[in-house]
């Protein structure tokens, strides 16, 4: 574990003055925020194409924002794509709670803000492959005889049916390009793509560049669909994903015994950082502060997660410790020290019989006195914007002192055996609310960060 | 006084091989390695010449136990093994996959190795996709959804894809790889910033050593455009020169020329070590260069160059006063020079926005007319450059079939001697990230 300070310097303290979110259970947060306490989920049949033969036919899909109510002007938008669309009205909504300005007057930042020091880093997915298009082409170009794509005919289909925008609206810089466009940031710009846990890491680090003095404010977060062909074959062939076909609203079952993978979600989370001096300074109500943050990587192999979820406890520790706080003890209101958990809690089998062993290895006995749910279970898994939307929620949890619950959890495994707030959402203000919260995030490949998040208190 | 980020060990797999060395032995002598592209027919496309790292397989620079994961490698994945082997081999290290001595242990405890790698977005095989589409195609010749789907009413044509098909184009890859080869389990991350990606990979590096969060970083980039989906793109994007029957690439590209008739790609992984100074010092590493300073910004969109310097201008202000240094300060500049005019002029609007008159000079050292354009790997391979510049004291040759915009040391001139302290290597991505990081003699 690292051993550090923990910030007590208005300038290196970083806190959240805006959040916003598209979610399949709602346009902003406040509509998602009430859908999940609802334990309302948001699995249907798979619209946005002819997925019916599918073992997976299904998904939580989004409604994707009319830009012109976001933007008083939406032109500079007009070729975004789904996932970028949903980013810019999440940041809209972001702007406008931390009161930066309202888009849909005027996208300007602010003339007291330098936008040097205005920066932005998203873990946001690639846009969508124009797939229509893409087979097309390709199937022009195929040599049956020879099994391969004759490139010469390729080239000639590319060139007559590709289109500028739509390919390159598919570099997974483009929704950062928006944001930034439509918000006037000029200062520090990252995208990141490490897969599930992609939007967790990018606040961890816009805290990080917020921390060291880069820049005043951050937009942070991310957005992704993978609800498309291609991206539903993938996973399929990964065989990670639910394929539940006769009980769709309830597919996605994290920690139960019966999970069968996860259900694909698609939106945007995003939120407006700060220093704690600068909020302070254009008077802005923080909503909460970012206290710790850990990444590492398992190193183990491509396709599983380390057996005892090693990498998961590194950054879980990794952050406590950033944070101050000792996983083990015991507060002085015989409470531990984190009171609430957001599960990376996929519902494949492996992701959360790990996740419970890593979490009961970093917190001990202590672990049994957290609540610790998984918001996939309504929302499904919005991929590389997971985080940013659970970090919203551990935002909201803090603030109102009320869990979400882990859906469709009905029958209990053994391999998970912690408190999961199964099926009902819990009020956990008599036992004094929510201080400290904690959001987990792993991805493909062996990614995993970690977020402490706490009350603001001054 | 805090511990400072070194830079102690290069890797790279370019155009002209495998090998930090074999890139700067091809930029010393002044060559190029922009031709034809081989691995494909590319006489349908307007742009016929990019840069290949022929005869490169990561076959050759992983573990054998670890040779079956190669076959779930995009070649971008493999050009970053290939790198980071080389920088591991180049920096002394030991590491789970590459021991300096059978059985030897680590130079580092795993936790305490960070990896971040830049990358893009990576084109599918189309062969290999190809085939599995053409078995969803129904009795009217057109592909089916329906005969697609693996389920009940479908005929499964999906399943001819590869079970760990995805994991070939996640871009998360390179440095899972990489990972999991050497055992690094410190902070990792993926950077997509196209062009920016290496530099601002390198920038994330030195933060987390800053922090205490590793002693050691993989820190670069990889891609690899040199497919018909990239060159379909990066045409799309007005990035790329009709060659027409232009035969060698060095006359093609000619950065910060108005003339210039467009860029060229060339595949590249670049990775380097960075490392604590501290404890690179302690266990005797060969320092090539200190990295000191970091920075980015954003441009806006504008049809005003002036306007959209500002992204990149404010990140190489940034990353000077990180460095705590003055523009006066900077004795050679490696930019990203795509050869694509308006780019180019872009970026040297930034560069006189930052350097004024002083910029002419200050030597450009300029990658592009030899390797072309590594779009994310240009971060990786241009910080290998420029420590090698600083170590050696050199400046490698300069490629320039034709005339440089005034103002700018850009023109063609052999390797040369140069007393260099302080380098900038710098970049602005399309979509509008910049970066910049500062290198220092050791």
């Amino acid at each position: 574990m690292i051993a550090r300070p923990v910030q007590t310097d208005a300038a290196r303290r970083v806190v959240i003055t805006g959040t916003g979110a598209v979610t399949p259970l709602g346009g902003d947060v406040d509509s998602t925020w009430a859908g999940l306490l609802a334990g309302r989920t948001g699995f249907a049949p798979i619209t946005r194409f002819d997925a019916r033969t599918f073992s997976t036919c299904f998904a939580a899909e989004a409604d994707i924002p009319d830009l012109a109510g976001v933007f008083a002007d939406p032109s500079p938008h007009a070729g975004a794509g789904r996932n970028t669309r949903f980013a810019l009205a999440a940041a809209a909504q972001a702007w406008r709670q931390a009161g930066l300005g309202d888009a849909r007057a005027s996208a300007d930042p602010p003339s007291t803000l330098d936008r040097s020091r205005v920066g932005i880093y998203l873990g946001s997915g690639e846009g969508i492959l124009d797939f229509d298009t893409y087979v097309r082409t390709n199937l022009d170009g195929w040599d049956a005889d020879a099994r391969a794509v004759d490139t010469v005919r390729w080239a000639r289909a590319a060139r007559e049916r590709m289109d500028a925008v739509r390919e390159i609206e598919q570099e997974s810089n483009m929704t950062l390009a928006h944001v930034a466009q439509a918000f006037g940031a000029e200062g520090p710009a990252s995208n990141c793509l490490t897969a599930c846990t992609a939007s967790t890491q990018a606040i961890g680090e816009a805290a990080g560049l917020l921390s060291r003095g880069d820049a005043d404010v951050m937009i942070a977060g991310g957005a992704h669909t993978m609800i498309h062909p291609l991206g539903v074959t993938g996973f399929i062939r990964l065989t990670a994903l639910s394929s539940r076909r006769d009980a769709i609203e309830s597919a996605s079952r994290p920690f139960s015994l019966d999970r069968d993978g996860f259900v694909m979600g698609e939106g945007a989370g995003m939120l407006v950082l700060e220093t704690l001096a600068h909020a302070r300074a254009r008077g802005a109500e923080p909503i909460a502060e970012i206290v710790g943050f850990g990444s590492s990587a398992d190193a183990f192999r491509v396709t599983d997660i380390q057996p005892e979820g090693l990498g998961a406890q590194h950054a879980m520790r990794d952050a406590l410790g950033q944070a101050g706080l000792d996983p083990r003890a015991v507060g002085d209101d015989g409470r531990p020290a984190v009171h609430y958990i957001s599960a990376h809690g996929t519902g494949t089998r492996e992701n959360d019989a790990i996740e419970t062993r890593a979490v009961r290895a970093v917190f001990g006995d202590r672990a049994d006195a957290i609540p610790m749910s998984s918001v996939k279970s309504m929302l499904g898994h919005l991929i590389a914007a997971a985080g940013a939307v659970e970090a919203i929620v551990c935002a909201k949890v803090i603030q109102t002192g009320v869990a979400p619950p882990t859906q469709n959890l009905r029958t209990p495994d053994p391999a998970c055996d912690l408190d999961y707030v199964p099926n009902e959402p819990r009020d956990l203000n008599p036992a004094g609310g929510v201080r400290v919260a904690l959001s987990n995030s792993f991805g493909f490949g062996g990614q995993n960060n970690t977020l402490i998040l706490a009350r603001f208190e001054g | 006084m805090s511990d400072g980020v070194v830079i102690t060990g290069l890797g790279a797999v370019t155009p002209f091989g495998v090998g930090a060395s074999a890139l700067w032995d091809g930029l010393l002598e002044g060559r190029s390695a922009l031709t034809r592209i081989a691995r494909f027919d590319p006489s349908g496309f307007d742009c016929r010449l990019a840069g290949e790292a022929e005869g490169f397989s990561a076959r050759d620079f992983v573990p054998k136990a670890y040779r079956k994961a190669v076959k779930v490698m995009a070649r971008d994945i493999e050009l970053a093994v290939g790198a980071a082997h080389d920088a591991v081999r180049d920096a002394g290290l030991s590491t789970r996959g590459q021991p300096l001595a059978d059985g030897a242990d680590p130079t580092y405890p795993p936790r305490r190795v960070g990896c971040h790698i830049g990358a893009g977005l990576i084109a599918a095989d189309l062969d290999e996709l190809t085939a599995a589409l053409a078995s969803g195609v129904d009795e009217r010749g057109e592909f089916s959804l329906a005969r697609w789907g693996d389920a009940e009413g479908g005929a499964g044509a999906m399943g001819n894809l590869t079970p760990l098909w995805l994991l070939k184009y996640l871009p998360n890859m390179l440095a899972c790889h990489v990972t999991i080869i050497h055992d690094a389990q410190g902070p990792s991350n993926t950077i997509t910033c196209a062009e920016a990606s290496g530099l601002l990979s390198v920038g994330e590096s030195m933060r987390v050593i800053e922090r205490g969060e590793a002693d050691a970083c993989f820190t670069g980039g990889a891609e690899n455009k040199v497919t018909p989906m990239g060159l379909v793109r990066m045409g799309l994007a007005g990035r790329l020169a009709a060659t027409g029957d232009e035969a060698d690439g060095s006359r093609v590209v000619r950065p910060y020329d108005p003339a210039s008739a467009g860029g060229l790609l060339g595949e590249a992984g670049g990775i380097v070590v960075a490392e604590r100074e501290s404890t690179a010092r302690a266990r005797g590493a060969r320092v090539y260069a200190r990295l000191v300073g970091a920075g980015s910004g954003h441009a806006p969109r504008s049809d005003d160059p002036a306007v959209r310097a500002r992204g990149l201008a404010n990140a190489i202000r940034a990353a000077l006063r990180n460095a705590g240094l003055e523009p006066a300060d900077v004795g050679a500049i490696l930019p990203h020079a795509s050869g694509v005019p308006s780019l180019d002029a872009e970026e040297a609007e930034a560069l006189r926005a930052v350097f004024g008159g002083s910029l002419a000079s200050i030597p450009l050292v300029t990658l592009t007319p030899a390797i072309g354009d590594a779009m994310a790997g240009f971060g990786g391979v241009a910080t290998a450059v420029a420590a090698l510049c600083l170590h050696h004291r050199t400046l490698p040759a300069r490629l320039h079939a034709g005339a440089p915009a005034e103002g700018l040391d850009a023109g063609p001139a052999p390797a040369r001697d140069a007393a260099v302290s302080n380098a900038l290597v710098c970049a602005g991505a399309l979509g509008g990230q910049a970066a910049a990081i500062v290198l220092s003699s050791a």
